[in-house]
């Protein structure tokens, strides 16, 4: 990725040049995926063991805002689509325009990701001491919560305690319902740990990528890409792409499993 | 025993201009793109790291010269061993081939003038020494007790230590490592000079292609295991917390999904030294080379297969058990097939004793007793037994010592003429290589016996009738280390006072001794253009070799 596209000194062609680059970017990506991975596989064994309260913990989460999180960034994928479409037919001028386009629209992810966080906070289920999954069931004000919502939550916490309960007394433990309103507790605390892991490790990604764009943009107004010279939007483009399909794959495992629209 | 090396002959001379004097001054170094500064630079740092590692096993060593551990408190003791391996595993073994002797030789052996990403290449030693930095702080801070393999919750709930700054450390490295892995698989792929196909890639490159594929696949997995890890001890987070419900034994086994090819990672590109070394003092083409080098890749993908065979004893299934030794016996054979042919490469070759010859020779026989005491961990009922004795520490310094450590120090050797330019004095170099492989059975073989004999490893007391073995290791390891500072005095030495080796000192027929020595910042004059099979000796006339003129064509590769 050279700033005036000419050739870099080790290189004997910008064919050679351009072919490294792209090869440097999909091993890259190769890796990215193994990093994901572990999360991906700590979250599949731990939803496969607590069904329960994984599903409880997944209602949690605001639907609209993680569908609309998903819609702006299959929105942003277009706009980085088209900026490096821009870029191989030589658009100069609409190559910055997209990528504006596209930074906004990562921008107003991370703006509404900023908001669902905020909202755990508020609803006490943030791992550390004052996790209190049955917080919501109790204090309808405070989480927002109307009538209808508030007796939803107060049935869902309820009997994900007695299906708790259910597995504590299977165990032969004493006292199964208290057993059981911990274990329901200690579990959905495991699911927050890895929401809060796996999309904030995403989110870290699209703040490295929004830098990114921010150095695309400049390079880009100077009319830098063209057909002759694009590698670093094709390659920074492959990145976005690859930061969206984790999001993909984050959306259904963490929003939409076990969600029963009331 | 062959002629005298050409070098020995004298009329010698360095080149006017090469990369060590092309420019000058600090910034030339510190802000250096030129791969083969990167790896001196590498060489400097993972030295630097062999040492502190080194001071950690003589004070564990002398600490188990009497029973009882009269040395320092249990507590240290733990905190001894623990920096010891992260410091050896982490910032030595792992990057000291790769990062070092392949930085400086992948890019002039397959003919181009520097790796893919020069500056990703410099980025690389930048994280691991932030990485390294992080981990001195740990260590001069109290240190860590965790042991090297930070096992949850003692890591992530209950240790007292400074794990939080070694986590972050390793966490960082690991992207060095990545991206010298990424560099290499690249640099191969589309940087190689005309007429170097992939069927005359010198077995060096090979080995460390398969490296590289260990260092991006595994390599990302260990670095998100250690932030769960980290993220459990600074946020608690509940991942491996069984408090919460999550399973310390998921930590194992993404740890040791990592950490078992990290073992590869180590003892591969050692191989590939040695299969460089071995044809070039036997003067004949390495025998099987196709088969060389698909075992290096075999090595890797089967590598990644075995990993709880570490994990035997925390009570998974019998069936994943028996699966899990039966490949691990599956691993044993490409390593088999590498020692095999070598040995078969030796059979009536014309073998001179040269230093880099010694160490070769000294790999094949200590990989050897490595890798078969291997198998015994392998066997389910005899790992009962073995598990967590110090057996295991001997079969793993066979591998990481008698293994790693020798070829990086035979391959420090055979290029060191390519390197400075200059030869190390020959006949104390091969007195270090013989003290060294005295000094390292002497202190390792015994703990086999301890192992056997039930020694738990990770303890700082043991009853007095270990005591004979025990002190007999401590004197190997006095022995060991005055053969790994012999060749610290004389290399050092050398690099101003050596007599100037010429291009091709051995001589060797790989396309890194065509060039000068040292070699160009750009390593070649001109494009080289390869017309010649790898390891061959018979087509070379420029080689100097008695009856190296043949009318016959060219042989396949290997067996002549």
């Amino acid at each position: 990725m050279h700033r005036t596209g000419e050739l870099y000194g080790q290189f004997q062609t910008l064919e050679q040049q351009k072919e490294t680059a792209s090869l440097g970017m999909w091993v890259f990506l190769v890796t990215e995926i193994l990093f994901f991975g572990g999360l991906f596989l700590a979250y599949t064994i731990n939803r496969h063991a607590y069904p329960t309260a994984f599903g409880i913990s997944g209602n949690m989460l605001s639907l609209p805002l993680g569908f609309g999180n998903t819609i702006v960034l299959i929105a942003s994928s277009f706009t980085m689509a088209m900026s490096v479409w821009s870029a191989q037919t030589s658009r100069r001028k609409a190559v910055p325009i997209w990528l504006i386009a596209t930074l906004v629209l990562g921008s107003t992810f991370l703006g509404i990701k900023v908001v669902e966080y905020k909202q755990k906070f508020d609803h006490h289920i943030v791992p550390g001491q004052n996790f209190d999954v049955t917080y919501c069931s109790r204090n309808q004000i405070a989480c927002g919560l109307s009538d209808k919502d508030f007796a939803d939550e107060q049935k869902e916490v309820k009997e994900g305690i007695e299906a708790e309960a259910e597995e504590a007394k299977k165990r032969g433990a004493a006292n199964p319902e208290e057993v059981g309103a911990a274990a329901l507790n200690a579990h959905a605390q495991l699911y927050f740990s890895l929401y809060f892991g796996m999309t904030g490790l995403h989110a870290l990604h699209m703040i490295i990528g929004a830098g990114l764009l921010l150095w695309l943009i400049f390079e880009g107004f100077k009319g830098r890409f063209d057909a002759n010279y694009n590698t670093p939007v094709e390659n920074i483009g492959l990145y976005w792409h690859f930061v969206d399909i984790v999001w993909i794959f984050l959306f259904p495992l963490l929003y939409l499993i076990n969600r029963h629209l009331a | 025993m062959s002629t005298a090396p050409q070098a020995l002959q004298g009329g010698e001379k360095l080149p006017k201009e090469h990369y060590l004097n092309a420019t000058y001054g600090i910034r030339s170094w510190l802000l250096t793109t030129d791969h083969k500064r990167i790896a001196l630079l590498y060489l400097i740092s993972v030295t630097f790291f062999f040492f502190i590692g080194g001071i950690f096993a003589s004070l564990i060593r002398i600490h188990l010269l009497t029973p009882g551990g009269y040395l320092v408190t249990p507590e240290t003791y733990n905190k001894l061993f623990t920096m010891h391996g992260v410091a050896m595993i982490f910032f030595f073994l792992i990057p000291s081939i790769p990062a070092v002797l392949g930085n400086f030789l992948i890019p002039i052996m397959i003919g181009a003038k520097d790796l893919a990403f020069p500056k990703i290449n410099l980025l690389s030693w930048y994280i691991y020494l932030v990485g390294g930095a992080f981990v001195l702080y740990s260590f001069a801070t109290g240190g860590l007790d965790t042991g090297w393999t930070f096992y949850t919750p003692l890591s992530s709930i209950y240790s007292n230590s400074a794990v939080t700054p070694a986590v972050i450390g390793i966490f960082i490295n690991g992207f060095s490592s990545i991206l010298t892995g990424l560099n290499f698989i690249v640099t191969v792929h589309t940087m190689r000079a005309p007429g170097m196909t992939w069927m005359r890639l010198p077995l060096f490159v090979w080995a460390h292609y398969a490296t590289s594929i260990i260092f991006i696949l595994g390599t990302p997995v260990i670095a998100i295991t250690l932030l769960l890890a980290g993220l459990e001890r600074m946020f608690h987070f509940g991942f491996f917390n069984p408090a919460y419900g999550g399973d310390p034994i998921l930590f194992q086994h993404l740890f040791w999904f990592y950490s078992h090819p990290a073992v590869y990672i180590m003892i591969l590109p050692a191989m590939g030294v040695i299969s460089e070394i071995i044809p070039t003092f036997a003067r004949k083409p390495i025998f099987g080379y196709d088969f060389i080098a698909a075992s290096s890749i075999g090595i890797a993908v089967i590598g990644f297969i075995v990993w709880a065979h570490h994990m035997f004893l925390t009570g998974q299934s019998t069936y994943s058990a028996v699966a899990f030794s039966f490949l691990t016996f599956l691993v044993a054979v490409p390593s088999a097939v590498k020692v095999f042919n070598w040995t078969s490469t030796l059979y009536k070759g014309s073998i001179s004793f040269d230093t880099p010859m010694l160490y070769g020779l000294g790999f094949i026989g200590l990989f050897t007793i490595g890798g078969l005491t291997g198998l015994f961990l392998a066997t389910l009922g005899l790992d009962i037994h073995l598990h967590d004795t110090y057996f295991v520490v001997a079969h793993f310094h066979y591998i990481m010592v008698g293994g790693a450590i020798m070829g990086y120090l035979g391959g420090i050797h055979f290029w060191w003429p390519k390197i400075t330019g200059r030869l190390y004095p020959e006949y104390l170099a091969r007195i270090a290589a013989i003290v060294l492989f005295i000094g390292f059975n002497l202190t390792f073989f015994p703990q086999f016996i301890l192992g056997f004999l039930g020694m738990p490893r990770r303890y700082h007391d043991y009853p007095p009738e270990y005591q004979v073995l025990n002190v007999m290791s401590t004197a190997g390891a006095s022995i060991l280390a005055l053969g790994y500072l012999l060749p610290m005095i004389y290399l050092t030495w050398s690099m101003r006072y050596g007599k100037v080796a010429g291009k091709n000192p051995w001589p060797a027929t790989g396309l890194e001794w065509t060039t000068d020595s040292p070699p160009l910042t750009e390593n070649f004059h001109e494009t080289p253009v390869v017309d010649w099979e790898v390891y061959d000796f018979v087509h070379r006339p420029e080689l100097g070799l008695q009856g190296s003129v043949s009318k016959k064509p060219a042989p396949a590769h290997g067996d002549d």
